[in-house]
């Protein structure tokens, strides 16, 4: 059991050298063409869709912050809107109102007028008849009385005309 | 912090302690085997430093366990005979301790490593050995240095181990064979490569299937870790320029973490100490130090060569240093990686070993039971902190490229 007992690890050997050149170029150019490029490659992908991904939902959120916005703006208005129609619809409904109330008042004043007037025109002609009337009778009246007196005096019959245009004028 | 302040100095000073008694231990020993020879130390029973060392080393055969080994391809280029390639170390024909007892064009395996016969004399083609040995052998320093031999018909012949690069810096140097092998640390290289290639491939095509769904499964769980390389390494130090070096850092970062959670693994297939080896990160490095370089622009060059804005007396120190940490700066991120793997793995293996000097190699069963005692939390809590040092270190390599990376291609401002 004998062997040289010797520090060669400090000692570079050729050999080793030589596989280790090989071995290590080798890994080297093949993990640089088949794994080490891909995989930059698809974390540099991966981080640049992330980041598009992130910008996209930042985008998003301020379309959907814009879009909230309008809404708001847009109920504002159809509020706004909705009370002025209503406020139209008042005034349009109080002006009818007030118009038929109007019409009607001067519907019934009308009537009432004409009303009036009939009764008027019915009074002095039911008065003049009734004057007549009255006139006539008295006159009948009259003449029966004077009869008695006068029996167709002339002079007495003038003067009982004029006694009854003065009750006519009154 | 003061607790774990505390808690680290006395891991220190039980190290101390296992130092000491390693060293008892070899002045005790009495019996050796081998040949004798007046300036040999004797062999002892257990040696906490040479089973740490022979965990940590590359071999040419994975141990498993006991005799048992895991045996892989070998070739062998030496240069005044050519290539000798075997299926696995098996052909060795190991019986024990991984020593093969089969000489195969001059080439013999001793625990589970390929060494060469030096002597030109000893005969090409299969021949049975008949053992190993060793001698001391006193080098240019006066240091002692020990010299395997092999037994081969009476005779004994030296062996040479396998040619390494440090140019003699270490003590290694350039011999008759280099071994292209494929080796336990290689073995772990292709292992932990096609882990990660399966894991990696299997997220990239969850990435197309489940395109822009939440990741699921594996993805989700190897997901946070690349963000977190791409979002704090890559982005800070990059810029806009981070996605042309993503494929780089990433898999840089996880092929060195991979390496090093496998070597924390006990058992085969982990357990290689990979990133623990000067080679492994020598690589990695010099990967560093060439993508800089080619990235860098006419800024990073200036800066280097003829630093605008300081006097030109200044320049004259100033060139030499920047063109110096040009170098440091690759050669820093190797060291760093290399020592505190191999640092790591070494101190687990020490305090496993604390069992078996405490046990006196296995004769006392009392002693075993303290040393097991002990060594327990002990291994427990280093494991835990291994594992913070694999993640880290793989860390800081990645986040120390990329920053050298971002001086590369900064813009002039």
């Amino acid at each position: 059991m004998f062997f040289l007992v010797d520090f060669s690890v400090i000692k570079p050997d050729p050999g080793l050298i030589f596989w280790t050149t090989v071995i290590f170029a080798t890994f080297w150019l093949l993990m640089a063409k088949f794994a080490f490029r891909p995989i930059g490659n698809a974390l540099k992908k991966r981080e640049t869709d992330i980041q598009n991904a992130l910008d996209a939902a930042k985008v998003a959120r301020a379309e959907m912050e814009n879009l909230k916005d309008e809404n708001v703006e847009l109920l504002a208005k159809a509020r706004e809107e909705r009370s002025q129609i209503l406020k139209e619809a008042k005034e349009a409904r109080d002006y009818m109102v007030n118009q038929a109330k109007k019409r009607a008042k001067e519907e019934a004043a009308l009537i009432v007028q004409n009303a009036k007037n009939d009764i008027n025109s019915q009074k002095l002609a039911a008065i003049k008849e009734l004057k007549n009337e009255v006139g006539n009778m008295a006159l009948d009246i009259a003449a029966k009385v004077l009869r008695k007196e006068l029996d167709s005096d002339q002079a007495h019959k003038d003067y009982v005309e004029k006694l009854v245009d003065e009750i006519q004028n009154n | 912090m003061k607790g774990f302040i505390l808690f680290t100095f006395s891991i220190i000073f039980t190290l101390c302690n296992t130092n000491n008694s390693l060293a008892t231990t070899t002045v005790q020993q009495e019996e050796g085997e081998g040949i004798e020879l007046p300036t040999k130390p004797k062999e002892k029973e257990f040696n906490a430093g040479d089973k740490a060392l022979s965990h940590i080393v590359d071999a040419n055969a994975f141990h498993l366990f006991g005799d048992y080994y895991f045996h892989l391809p070998v070739m062998l280029y030496a240069p005044d005979h050519g290539w000798t390639c075997l299926s696995s170390t098996r052909k060795f024909e190991p019986v024990t301790y991984g020593d093969g007892t089969l000489a195969i064009d001059r080439y013999v395996l001793n625990h589970g490593s390929v060494f060469r016969v030096k002597d030109d004399n000893f005969p090409l083609g299969t021949h049975r050995i008949e053992g190993f040995d060793y001698k001391y052998v006193e080098d240019e320093k006066g240091k002692e240095k020990r010299i395997l031999q092999v037994k081969f018909d009476g005779e004994l012949y030296d062996l040479e181990t396998k040619s390494t690069v440090d140019g003699g810096l270490f003590g290694g140097s350039l011999t008759s064979y280099y071994d292209f092998s494929i080796t336990k640390n290689v073995f772990s290289l292709l292992v932990n490569f096609f882990i990660l290639s399966w894991i990696f491939l299997a997220v990239a095509r969850a990435y197309k299937k489940r395109s822009n769904m939440a990741p699921k499964g594996l993805q989700s769980f190897m997901e946070p870790i690349i963000l977190f390389i791409q979002d704090d390494v890559a982005k800070p130090f990059l810029g806009h320029n981070y996605e042309r070096f993503m494929p780089f850092l990433l898999s840089l970062f996880f092929f060195i973490l991979g390496l090093n959670l496998l070597g924390q693994v006990p058992f085969f297939p982990g357990s290689a100490n990979v990133t623990g080896n000067i080679a492994v990160t020598m690589v990695l490095a010099i990967f560093t130090f060439v993508v800089v370089n080619i990235n860098g622009n006419r800024n990073y060059w200036r800066h280097i060569l003829w630093m605008p804005g300081v006097p030109a007396g200044v320049k004259l120190i100033l060139t030499p240093v920047e063109i110096a940490s040009m170098f440091i700066k690759p050669i820093t991120l190797m060291l760093r990686l290399f020592a505190s793997i191999t640092a790591g793995h070494i101190v687990i293996i020490a305090f496993v070993s604390l069992i078996f000097i405490f046990g006196n190699a296995g004769e006392s069963l009392t002693g075993s039971g303290m040393g097991l005692l002990i060594s327990f939390p002990l291994t427990m809590f280093m494991f835990a902190i291994e594992l913070v040092i694999a993640l880290v270190q793989a860390f800081v390599f990645t986040i120390l490229t990329a920053s050298y990376l971002g001086a590369a291609v900064e813009e002039h401002h």
